[in-house]
């Protein structure tokens, strides 16, 4: 069955979702039991995650793990799990990042305990079942489902003001994408079996399909919408900044570490290998909206006054950097991309920790609350730096080897591009430097801040397991980029081999329809 | 003149003959008991039902004409009739605290659901417009009487009007429908409609097409599509919840089923006529129930609204009028009668008696005051709005996926965005449900054992049919196998 003889991705996929039911179970006065149990959930999980690392062939091509039972076997749904290179280190991203969600809400969450750590743990396998389906029936289940613990974990514990429509917002923005993706599925699902007469769901299958440039086209249009929506990509973000700003700090933590990952995910698993004409011919279109991302999310992080929507509007850009080396359609820069998808997710994380540790302690967010914390606390202070300086892309830290990839792919490939590209990582330095020093630096200001406490040993946890990380990728990267290069070198020779088919195709089916029309001439 | 007497085959009508049976002994047990303890004559009745579902699986599989060719038991009606026996089941549980709550547990309200669920079936397994059109009133004379059933409350004496009124109406377009295609193919049968339709060469006579037309108001009126659903919200605002919840499902049914025989089988040759008519309606449907109910403050109203939108996705299956469209429909309401009986069981648990409890900010905190009943409510929910793993979901995965089969891309999209529409007014419940704090006392819900057993069935099947749709979706196709 696989190297593991065990159906491994299920057990990961299904066992938080199980823990949820055990914690709904449990009685609802014993909140520390049930923080303790959620913890245990999502560390057996992680613990789990692990052989995948381990026992992941890095020079196998194709899926691994692979399970594969006939769901509804007429209309050819197959419950239908595998991974490769390119969703192992997500995968693990999501298992890594949920247990730190249940210790950083520890003290944070103190109302509806059990329904939040449901919530959680739901979301956990929602995020993990979008990773590792290989059935697009399965997938967009599982793409749907993810958004209800989402949209109660920001609906319920968000911030009172503006947490309903943060929530409401976030579902209606997503639903509209995955909406017209799932009539793109049904027309791609009938178009395979008009041309193959087998009526499949399954990836793998309908990646061998030729189809006219017309079809993909309208189709990875639709696709596109989607991902954009849920990357988010300019213009498609506006839902973004609301709901991180209103969702409490661990859904803040997922939606920008795992969440927002599943849109550039989605172009590199079904949007590019599905319909390789129409992604060449929307790599302008895209790499441009992604550079408009790179410049606008910057410019706009300069001049925000809450801490949190900076950051949100910091993704914005640290994204558009991840499809821009997607689209650059070469190995270093899809290479980068899924270093850079990590890396977002391990610093943009962290960010919206530290954010949240300091909201815990002063109740507010806004920048010029701050001032001169550096003092106050010291050891945050010194956690506080290195992440902002990952976030820049420092050499020696992860961003840093991710931005280079990227840009160098993008160079590669059309070097205007990587120019405008690169002033986004001046820009990324200016916000966060900016901000860094507003709120560390300097006099203490106001009153209130002098007796902050420092870092609790708790939070230095969580902190410090995320920068290990963060050092890890900066100085060897090679121990995460060797999983991905051989899905990566794949993934391309299969897309542009499918390309070239596709063209040769449209090519003959031209010259037979003039040959035909000058015989009806003649 | 030779007056032929039919074999009287009363094999086929077994479940019909049993239900009905049942409404008589439920109508003479009822006279036995004391005074508010009619509880057993509901009991009769389920076990009625129970009987008659049993006959029914006996006959599937057998298509057979019966009666003169005036009833067809075939395995779409059977499974049309399934639906509507669990529908009333359902119902009848729903109401036995229901009516006692306020004050109305009178042995006539089951006899009712009872003969208007033989008129159902009846519309189901017409083979003739005349029995159709039969089932329909017998159908709607019940439903009449139920809908006033709180005779002391002026909404429902209203909502009793308005239906009887605007019903009569709608059956006399019918009969007029009826007596133009008789006069347009000197035949009601509908195996014989279609036999001349497919010999006639003059295909757009205008008297086959108005009464084609008006054939369309008249089912159009019953399953309440734009623009003949302006009772709608009222009817079901003003009936007792368990009737309006028997009306949202069992009506629907039994309707669909007639309108997809005459339309898809009798007047099949007219399919490129009527199809645009429908494509219109569909979207008018689909799109003016969504958006009006984002307005809605009482839930009734709301789940009126959501149900003149989902006559509209089911539509969207009639309109691909291939193999997958048909059974996709039988799929749907399947499906559909699982939630919506169930999001209307919710509502009649939570309310209060009169008009207690039915408005949507009604619900706030309800969530985590009662985290059951909350959670019941949010499945159903989602699974009305079509978000896995929910029975709602692969119900309007399989319309679309007819309709994007049959070619009809455009609907599809049209059909999806507005199911995006509607997931904004079921999720305004959720929101009250779990963000917002309760504004008064909810203390005071009566949990009643036969209620439980109703919202067990009902979420139980929006659940299995959400995961494990296969063998309902094979129920499904081999149910149009054999429509003739």
């Amino acid at each position: 069955m696989n190297q593991l003889d065990l159906p491994i991705l299920t057990l990961l996929t299904f066992l938080p979702a199980i823990g949820a039911l055990f914690i709904m179970l449990s009685n609802k006065e014993g909140v520390a039991q049930i923080r303790w149990m959620a913890l245990v959930i999502s560390m057996a999980n992680f613990i789990c995650s692990l052989p995948l690392f381990f026992c992941f062939k890095a020079d196998y091509t194709g899926m691994q793990f692979v399970e594969k039972v006939p769901w509804i076997k007429e209309y050819g749904m197959t419950y239908f799990l595998g991974i490769d290179g390119i969703s192992l280190l997500l995968i693990l991203l999501t298992t890594f990042f949920t247990p730190i969600c249940v210790i950083a809400c520890w003290k944070d969450v103190t109302k509806k305990v059990k329904e939040f750590m449901m919530c959680l743990l739901l979301l956990e396998t929602g995020m993990i079942g979008v990773f590792v389906s290989l059935d697009l029936f399965l997938f967009y289940i599982f793409w749907e489902v993810m958004l209800i613990p989402m949209y109660l974990l920001i609906g319920v514990w968000g911030n009172p003001a503006r947490r309903v429509y943060a929530a409401i917002k976030f579902f209606l923005f997503t639903m509209f994408g995955s909406l017209l993706m799932l009539v793109a599925i049904l027309v791609l699902y009938f178009y395979n079996h008009s041309v193959t007469g087998e009526y499949t769901f399954n990836l793998l299958k309908l990646y061998e399909l030729n189809m006219p440039s017309l079809y993909q086209t309208w189709l990875f249009l639709a696709f596109f919408v989607a991902f954009a929506i849920k990357v988010p990509m300019f213009p498609f973000h506006t839902w973004l900044p609301d709901a991180h700003t209103e969702a409490p700090t661990v859904g803040s933590v997922l939606l920008a570490a795992v969440l927002l990952k599943m849109g550039t995910y989605g172009f590199l698993r079904f949007g590019m290998p599905l319909f390789p004409v129409a992604t060449h011919q929307f790599v302008p279109l895209i790499s441009i909206l992604a550079i408009i991302g790179i410049i606008y999310g910057a410019l706009v992080s300069m001049v925000q006054k809450d801490l949190k929507r900076l950051v949100a509007f910091s993704s914005v850009s640290h994204l558009g950097f991840v499809v821009l080396g997607l689209f650059a359609l070469n190995i270093q820069g899809i290479q980068g991309g899924i270093i850079q998808m990590i890396n977002h997710g391990l610093s943009t994380g962290a960010l919206f920790l530290i954010v949240g540790m300091i909201y815990e302690r002063r109740h507010t967010r806004m920048i010029a609350d701050f001032g001169g914390l550096a003092k106050v606390m010291p050891v945050f202070a010194a956690f506080f730096m290195i992440v902002t300086l990952s976030s820049i892309g420092l050499p020696g830290l992860n961003g840093f080897v991710g931005e280079f990839l990227i840009l160098l792919g993008t160079f590669r490939s059309n070097v205007v591009y990587a120019v405008f590209a690169a002033t986004g990582v001046i820009f990324a330095a200016v916000y966060m430097l900016w901000m860094f020093q507003r709120v560390m630096f300097g006099e203490v200001t106001k009153e209130e801040n002098r007796h902050l406490k420092d870092l609790s040993l708790r939070e230095i946890g969580i902190l410090a397991s995320i920068l290990i990380f963060i050092f890890w990728i900066g100085i060897y990267p090679k121990t995460f980029l060797s999983k991905t290069e051989t899905s990566v070198t794949h993934f391309l020779t299969e897309f542009n081999k499918k390309y070239e088919a596709c063209i040769q195709k449209e090519k003959n089916y031209l010259v037979l329809n003039t040959s035909e029309e000058l015989m009806t001439k003649k | 003149m030779d007056l032929v007497i039919p074999k009287i085959d009363a094999l086929s009508l077994c479940p019909e003959i049993v239900l009905s049976i049942t409404a008589m002994l439920v109508l003479l047990v009822t006279v036995y008991l004391p005074k508010g303890r009619k509880d057993p004559a509901a009991y009769v009745g389920l076990l009625g039902i129970f009987i008659a579902l049993v006959s029914l699986t006996l006959l599937w599989g057998k298509p057979r004409y019966a009666f003169n060719n005036m009833i067809m038991v075939d395995n779409f009606s059977i499974f049309f009739n399934m639906v509507i026996l669990v529908t009333a089941a359902l119902s009848i549980l729903m109401s036995i605290t229901y009516l006692k709550e306020e004050g109305m547990s009178h042995g006539e309200f089951y006899a009712l659901i009872l003969f208007s669920a033989v008129g159902m079936m009846f519309m189901t397994a017409g083979a003739n417009l005349i029995t159709i059109f039969l089932g329909l009133e017998t159908m709607s004379i019940s439903i009449y009487v139920l809908a006033g059933f709180l005779r002391d409350s002026n909404r429902s004496n209203e909502s009793a009007l308005k239906y009887l009124l605007l019903g009569a109406f709608s059956s006399a377009f019918l009969l007029y429908g009826i007596a133009f295609i008789y006069g347009a193919t000197g035949t009601t049968d509908l195996k014989g409609i279609s036999e001349f339709l497919s010999r006639a060469t003059y295909m757009k006579d205008p008297m086959l097409l108005a009464g084609m037309g008006l054939l369309l108001v008249g089912f159009g009126f019953k399953i309440a599509t734009v623009p003949f659903h302006m009772w709608t919200p009222d009817v079901y605002e003003g009936a007792p919840t368990s009737v309006t919840a028997f009306m949202s499902v069992g009506v629907k049914a039994a309707v669909f089923a007639a309108f997809l025989r005459v339309f898809s089988h009798a007047l099949w040759d007219l399919q490129p006529d009527w199809n645009q008519l429908l494509w219109i309606l569909a979207v008018l449907t689909m799109t003016l129930g969504n958006v009006v109910a984002i307005a809605q403050t009482n839930i009734k109203r709301m789940l009126a609204y959501s149900s003149i939108a989902h006559a509209g996705y089911i539509m969207v299956g009639m309109i691909a009028s291939n193999e997958l469209g048909t059974s996709s429909i039988l799929f749907y309401m399947l499906a559909y009668a699982f939630t919506n009986l169930g999001a209307f069981g919710v509502v009649i648990l939570f309310g209060r008696k009169g008009e207690g409890n039915l408005d949507i900010e009604d619900y706030s905190g309800m969530g985590f005051k009662y985290p059951v009943l909350g959670l019941l409510m949010a499945v159903f929910l989602f699974s009305l709005a079509g978000i896995p793993p929910t029975a709602g979901f692969v119900g309007k995965f399989y319309i679309f996926g007819a309709a994007v089969k049959a070619g009809y891309i455009w609907l599809a999209i049209i059909g999806v965005m507005n199911s995006l529409v509607s997931v904004y007014y079921y999720l305004r419940v959720t929101v009250m449900m779990y963000m917002k704090d309760p504004v008064e006392d909810l203390e005071g819900l009566h949990w009643s054992p036969s209620m439980i057993v109703a919202l067990i069935i009902a979420v139980a099947g929006t659940l299995l049919i959400g995961i494990f749709p296969s063998p309902y979706l094979d129920l499904a196709k081999q149910s149009v196998l054999h429509l003739m």
